[in-house]
């Protein structure tokens, strides 16, 4: 209980400061407000953060470093607190005070994004670095084999994971992309305003759903079901996790991302363009073949490469439903495994953070981390590029 | 014969044309129609699956708690009989199966005890057990107790297990299974809803009968607390900073393309962010919700400041004007104007995020949200230190079970998700209806 107790006590002295501030201000002037700089409100908050800035800071950063140091923090609170009173005089020009700690205040707020990518990038480079460190960089990039073993002597070489991932990824977009992009065009251009009112959420609903349902229903449903009607009776494989089960499901999970930016984009085509062709005599599918899908061209193209590293970073449909086996293979029924699998292989249960077993998965992840990067970059740019300017 | 056509005839070009036009018709239409069926066949199968998890089979029998077995020293002292283990109340309660049913005159051919005692769950003796320890004064009276049946038996009664397929399998005989159905017959063992599943704590590989949600849905709780905590003000904030204060130079260019790559970020990327900063690096408890939801709010920072921009971006010039006008500061004009304007869309933003927040497993995965955790965090603040299980990653660690009737918890577990991100979408839905305000 104790840290609730302190945590207690610090917003209880923020809450003292705040009154005591105040009437400290009112006192000054004799209780007239006139003749304060701010209104007596601006001099209690700044009264109440010199508390609680210094108080919480500190608690933080007990908790990180020192937990027997969290007690010091509303003695620090106390310090703030009679600091700020011995400054208030009525000319003290609280407002700006302030607003200059807001201002501080969101500033920093905005600098966390800075530091969450940088976070990202430095743990992932040293961590990296270590296991370079450890490992032939050229054996990694370039190896063949996956084959990790705890007990040294480990082939981990990063071809046969990236081949899973990208075969996935392109079963997933073989699914996606069709279907993702004549739902956006029959909701765009032919459906009625109540069947497209009805359907569209339907289809974006598929968005919200979280990616661990996905898996489940990669692992109980649609591996069991490729197994027996298409893998056994082929003769191309026994197991139910596989590349197509995992691709299939993870083009289902990919339609509404596909389907909800490509209508936007084709929404985006002016009505001139249409009523150009029309009028010229082409059919509503001309129109769109030849007119509407080359003008929004970029925009799909973005949307799709999007979507690509949506797949490419997807974890828990890979995890459930691809399997565990590195495999360099042409055989879609086969088990594979990925980038993110081996992520997350490699860094669960009980690792030692000095074997390059374990470190090899800041490798796959900062590489992971470029890829969508170098995608998402170049969506964006794409879709800056080329994008059709109307008035 | 020359080319005739006319209004009423289409020549073959035009049919043609308007073949390929009701084709590509036809296509769109099967692509929205594949979107939706994908979409019900999910519902389906998670429901299909799941919906068996929610009912519970119970057997009900009177159970005689002989005192000279479970206090051996006959002096009641609860340390003591704490002495005799579980599996001590075991042979206990089969031998009470047994005698009750003898009494009923209920045919046990072919039924060993050992295979009578397999027929309830290995729950049950640890339940009797803390019963009895609980309050030593029950020892020596014959009681109607109420206990899990395993889960085989568990399975039979909702149709999982069959006779065909008891012959097959080594946990259960069909013998078993008939005696099962001689006990429903008889009213000694019903399956009834199953408030556990949602309550009690997870349970080892052997008895998916006892297993529920309840550490998970008090996990997940605490780290969308933890979420809404951080990431509503610090996302509020830094989206009041970049919509209405920042200079347009480089380093605001800098944050915005930054933020915009961040949402597009692999949450994977955000676990191992998680294990090598907040674990490794700050020493904080593999588990802890407050991990959890440190990696969870970083993730969700885009996407509520996403959406509160666009929700102040939404607020007319003309009310800043106003403000500043009758003499207001700029920050007084964000913060009693602006602000309490584009609440509503904030609001709905942040829920959407934290909906967002629920449904992620990966990043949980890396920072030991795995783990076998059967005792219930405390309360926070303390509690947030405390090893937690999270929902989606309890589906997950449910599908990699060896038992087939996790299958069924795992699914019954996605039910409960998405109950709760259905709830928390709805809520942002009607807050939009309700408040949305066009200008």
């Amino acid at each position: 209980m104790p840290l609730l107790w302190i945590i207690a006590a610090t917003l209880a002295l923020g809450a003292a400061g705040y009154w005591l501030g105040r009437a400290r201000a009112l006192h000054l002037t004799g209780g007239s407000p006139a003749a304060l700089h701010s209104l007596p409100h601006a001099y209690g908050a700044i009264t109440a953060l010199a508390a609680l800035i210094p108080g919480f800071a500190l608690l933080v950063l007990a908790l990180m470093a020192w937990p027997g140091g969290t007690i010091l923090a509303p003695v620090l609170a106390v310090i703030g607190l009679g600091l700020a009173l011995i400054r208030i005089t009525p000319e003290f020009r609280a407002r700006t005070a302030l607003e200059r700690c807001i201002l501080a205040g969101l500033i920093t707020a905005s600098s966390i994004a800075i530091l969450t990518t940088f976070g990202i990038v430095a743990s992932m480079l040293v961590e990296t670095a270590d296991f370079f460190s450890l490992y032939p960089w050229q054996q990694f990039f370039f190896g063949l084999e996956w084959i990790p073993s705890f007990e040294g002597g480990s082939e981990l070489g990063l071809i046969p994971l990236l081949w899973g991932t990208l075969y996935i990824t392109f079963i997933a977009l073989l699914v996606a992309v069709p279907v993702g992009l004549f739902a956006a065009i029959y909701m765009a251009e032919y459906a009625g305003p109540r069947f497209r009112a009805i359907a569209k959420p339907l289809i974006e609903v598929l968005a919200g759903i979280p990616t661990i349902v996905y898996g489940l229903f990669a692992l109980v449903t649609v591996g069991p079901l490729l197994r027996d009607w298409f893998a056994a009776p082929m003769g191309l494989g026994t197991s139910s996790s596989s590349v197509m089960t995992a691709g299939l499901v993870m083009g289902i999970m990919l339609i509404p991302f596909v389907s909800s930016l490509s209508d936007d984009i084709i929404n985006a085509v002016p009505q001139s363009l249409r009523d150009g062709a029309y009028g010229l005599g082409a059919t509503q599918s001309e129109t769109v073949r030849q007119v509407i899908l080359p003008a929004a061209l970029p925009g799909i193209v973005g949307a799709v490469l999007l979507a690509t590293s949506r797949a490419i970073g997807e974890t828990m449909i890979v995890v459930m439903g691809a399997g565990a086996a590195a495999r360099l293979s042409l055989n879609p029924f086969e088990a594979m495994t990925t980038v993110t699998v081996k992520i997350v292989g490699q860094l669960t249960g009980d690792t030692d953070f000095s074997s390059p077993e374990a470190l090899v998965a800041f490798a796959l992840g900062l590489t992971l981390f470029a890829i969508t990067l170098c995608l998402n970059i170049l969506a964006l740019y794409i879709v800056r590029r080329y994008r059709e300017q109307y008035e | 014969m020359t080319q005739s056509s006319s209004l009423l005839t289409a020549d073959p070009r035009t049919r043609a044309r308007n073949r390929a036009e009701a084709r590509f018709r036809a296509f769109g239409l099967a692509a929205v129609i594949t979107g939706l069926a994908a979409l019900a066949l999910l519902v389906i199968s998670v429901i299909g699956n799941g919906a068996g998890a929610f009912r519970q089979t119970y057997l009900t029998i009177p159970v005689t708690l002989s005192a000279d077995r479970l206090d051996p020293e006959g002096n009641r002292d609860p340390a003591e009989m704490a002495r005799v283990t579980t599996f001590g109340y075991a042979p206990l309660l089969a031998q009470s199966l047994q005698m009750h049913l003898q009494a009923e005159g209920i045919d046990l051919t072919g039924v060993s005890p050992q295979a009578l005692m397999g027929m309830i769950s290995q729950e049950a003796p640890a339940q009797v057990r803390a019963m009895v320890l609980a309050n030593p004064d029950i020892l020596g009276e014959t009681l109607e107790l109420e206990m899990l049946a395993s889960g085989r038996i568990d399975g039979y009664f909702k149709g999982r297990v069959t006779l065909e397929s008891a012959e097959r399998d080594a946990n259960v005989s069909p013998a078993q299974i008939r005696l099962a159905q001689a006990m429903a017959d008889a009213g000694m063992m019903e399956t009834r809803w199953n408030w556990a599943f949602l309550t009690g704590p997870d349970a080892s590989d052997q008895r998916p009968e006892a297993a529920g949600l309840g550490v998970a849905i008090l996990g997940s709780l605490y780290m969308i607390g933890v979420v809404l905590v951080l990431a509503l003000p610090i996302g509020v904030a830094a989206s009041i900073y970049l919509e209405e204060f920042a200079p347009k130079n480089r380093l605001t260019d800098i944050i915005e393309v930054n933020i915009s790559n961040l949402a597009a970020v692999p949450s994977i990327v955000f676990g191992i962010l998680g294990l090598a900063i907040f674990i490794n690096l700050a020493g904080l408890p593999q588990s802890a919700p407050i991990v959890g939801g440190l990696v969870l709010t970083l993730m969700t920072l885009p996407t509520i400041i996403i959406a509160t921009r666009a929700a102040l971006r939404a607020v007319p010039p003309s009310i800043r004007s106003a403000a500043l006008g009758l003499g207001a500061s700029k920050m007084q004009a964000v913060f009693h104007h602006v602000l309490p304007l584009a609440a509503p869309g904030i609001l709905t933003g942040t829920i959407l995020g934290l909906a967002q927040a629920l449904g992620e497993t990966a990043p949980l995965l890396l920072i030991g949200m795995v783990a076998f955790v059967r005792e219930y965090p405390d309360m926070p603040p303390e509690g947030l230190f405390d090893p937690a299980s999270a929902l989606p990653v309890q589906v997950y660690n449910w599908t990699q079970r060896a038992d087939p009737a996790f299958v069924e918890r795992a699914a019954g577990a996605t039910i409960v998700l998405l109950v709760f991100l259905v709830a928390m979408n709805l809520i942002a839905v009607l807050l939009r209806r309700r408040f949305e305000r066009r200008w």
